[in-house]
């Protein structure tokens, strides 16, 4: 287990290298001139300051020296400055980080509310009228688009039935139903999709368990069927939809882009779309990065929960 | 062991793409839920896609005689946008886009994912090492973070679109291709190929490719649909197809804007949508059932 540990941080490094490397190149391809967007309209004839602001920003030197300019700095944290704003890109993602993560983790615990139970459900009664339903709002689940979704909801329950604001974000400073609510509507459309697979791997991952030898063991020795379930057969059962959530983090991230957007949450997703139409270079970098190594971290962890829950698995 | 039997002897391993018979595999596919759905809603995409001009009641970019967001009539069936053109026409026409967008994106990722996993997977050790933390790299952003800066680094318009979501979805198939490739690498068909001094690139197209195929043509089905929701929100964020040409998310943007006024320009596009994504996911269950011999064992469908 250290050896392999120790190991899947050692392929992090290479892998963190290659993101860089990429969201580097990206952000280089963007059009636009970064120096004039930093001195602004004004300015923008002024010959002696641009190459002035070409100077301070290194865009004066060849593109190697400013990658690896670029990735000491990042290394120290140091991301620089929004040009929109001026603030420092890393403060402003961390400022954002809390409210994605929030969303995140609120999309997993409904997951996990509406998704084990049904998946469960239709495991032990398979072919059921409470599976035909189950698997019908499981496979339209992971049809319908999240943003649209979204849209759907606003119209209905803000301005249909009126029963929540639009759009609009609450901090948790206000109280925490009222926050939990300005996220109620972006975590249900955000996690249909989780949802709904969510449901059909805890179904076939348990059908699947409770045809093993163990758990006729089990009920041979006279447990409840409850109890064969709940104590033997899930443990082995969840092992996959762990794994299953757990490397979603990426597209519930690239999901808070477009649904962070439509419900004005001032989260990572909306200022990486925003940095795009303000051309923030420096805030697009730093929120392709952040995402990045936060993909990369949820399935480092998800890899060494699988590794830790199933010692079956050995690691070559 | 020449090359037929080799595929003889392999084909009901997982993997192949040849079963039996056309006529099992036929059963099998058409015997698992919503197939033959899926095949429909594919058929009706593709007819729509083709035959736009002629099915369309309306010119899509034109403005018509009537009011702007005007609810649905006899006349319009599906009312009108905020420019007073035909909303069901402009539906129709983005059925276009969206196939493009889907097909386009995945082609290029299966072309491209499949090259990078079979060499990947043929040569292994460094080869292998230096292709897969590039894939990994491109991995780990999320798919529509990637594909938005790609799209707007490249430009406007359905083929910049199409590659940015395309170059997406290329791990996806370099990994599928890699983890094949190198459990077919080291089977008897590939080491007597070797002997009988084949060349790497002509044992990776007639001995590896075949193994791989089934499992990359369900990916492939699977993915179309998600390329499809990914156009669509690239065109919904103002990137993408540019105006005025219809495309499904560039008039749910607009269907937005005037959620209040008229929700059917909103329903209307996204409901499009997720009958198609519906479609495409059920093809590639369908095709899985088909196609992998570990789930007819199983008897879990």
């Amino acid at each position: 287990m250290g050896r392999y540990l120790l190991r899947r941080i050692v392929h992090f490094v290479p892998v963190l290298f290659v993101v860089s490397l990429i969201a580097f190149t990206v952000t280089l391809l963007l059009p636009g001139d970064a120096a004039l967007a930093m001195l602004g309209e004004s300015n923008i004839h002024d010959k002696v300051a641009y190459e002035a602001m070409r100077t301070e920003l290194g865009l004066d030197q060849p593109i190697p020296v400013q990658y690896a300019k670029w990735l000491g700095r990042a290394l120290t944290g140091d991301l620089g400055r929004s040009i929109r704003t001026g603030e420092p890109v890393l403060e402003g993602l961390l400022a954002r980080l809390p409210v994605t993560l929030q969303l995140t983790a609120m999309v997993m615990v409904l997951a996990l509310m509406f998704g084990l139970p049904l998946g469960i459900v239709s495991a032990l009664y398979p072919n059921s009228k409470a599976d035909t339903v189950t698997t019908v709002l499981a496979v339209g689940g992971a049809a319908v688009p999240d943003f649209w979704l979204g849209i759907l909801f606003i119209y209905f329950f803000a301005l249909w039935l009126r029963v929540v604001p639009p759009s609009g974000y609450v901090p948790l400073t206000e109280g925490l139903w009222p926050n939990v609510r300005s996220m109620l509507l972006p975590a249900l459309s955000l996690g249909m999709y989780l949802t709904a697979i969510t449901m059909r791997q805890t179904r076939s991952s348990l059908i699947e368990v409770m045809q093993q030898e163990y758990v006729t063991v089990a009920r041979a020795k006279g447990l409840r069927e409850r109890v064969v379930v709940m104590r033997h057969a899930l443990k082995n059962a969840l092992i996959p939809v762990a794994t299953v959530i757990g490397l979603q983090v990426g597209r519930l991230f690239g999901g808070a882009v477009v649904v962070e957007t439509i419900f004005a949450l001032p989260g990572l997703g909306r200022v990486a779309a925003n940095s795009i139409f303000f051309r923030d270079f420096p805030m697009l970098q730093g929120a392709m990065l952040v995402m990045a190594v936060g993909v990369l971290a949820a399935n480092l962890l998800t890899d060494l929960l699988y590794a830790f829950a199933d010692p079956r698995i050995r690691y070559t | 062991m020449t090359r037929k039997d080799a595929m003889t002897q392999f084909s009901g391993e997982i993997g192949s793409v040849q079963p039996r018979r056309i006529k099992d595999f036929l059963d099998r596919f058409l015997r698992s839920r919503g197939a033959g759905f899926g095949v429909a809603v594919l058929v009706v995409l593709l007819l729509t896609a083709l035959t736009a001009d002629v099915i369309a009641p309306y010119d899509p970019v034109q403005f018509q005689d009537a009011d702007v967001l005007e609810q649905p009539s006899l006349r319009h069936l599906l009312g009108t946008d905020q420019l007073a053109r035909d909303t069901l026409s402009r539906v129709i026409h983005g059925a276009r886009v969206s196939v493009q967008a889907g097909v386009g994106a995945v082609g290029f990722a299966l072309v491209i994912g499949v090259f990078i996993g079979l060499l990947a997977g043929y040569y292994g050790g460094w080869v292998d090492d230096a292709l897969m933390r590039l894939v990994d790299g491109f991995y780990a952003f999320p798919l529509l973070l990637l594909a938005l800066a790609i799209a707007y680094s490249l430009g406007p318009g359905l083929n910049n679109t199409l590659l940015a979501i395309g170059v997406g979805f290329t791990p996806h198939f370099a990994r599928l291709a890699r983890g094949q490739a190198l459990s077919v690498r080291e089977r008897e068909f590939v080491s007597a190929a070797r002997v009988t001094g084949a060349q790497p690139w002509r044992i990776m197209a007639y001995h590896i490719w075949p193994n791989v195929t089934a499992a990359i043509i369900v990916q492939a089905s699977l993915l179309v649909g998600q390329a499809i929701i990914t156009e669509a929100a690239l065109s919904f964020l103002g990137l993408g197809v540019e105006p005025p040409t219809a495309s499904w998310g560039s008039m749910l943007k607009v269907g937005y804007q005037y959620l209040d006024r008229s929700p059917v320009l909103s329903f209307a596009p996204g409901c499009a949508m997720f009958v198609t994504v519906l479609g495409f996911n059920f093809l590639g269950d369908g095709l899985r059932h088909a196609l992998d011999p570990r789930l007819w064992q199983r008897g879990v469908a």
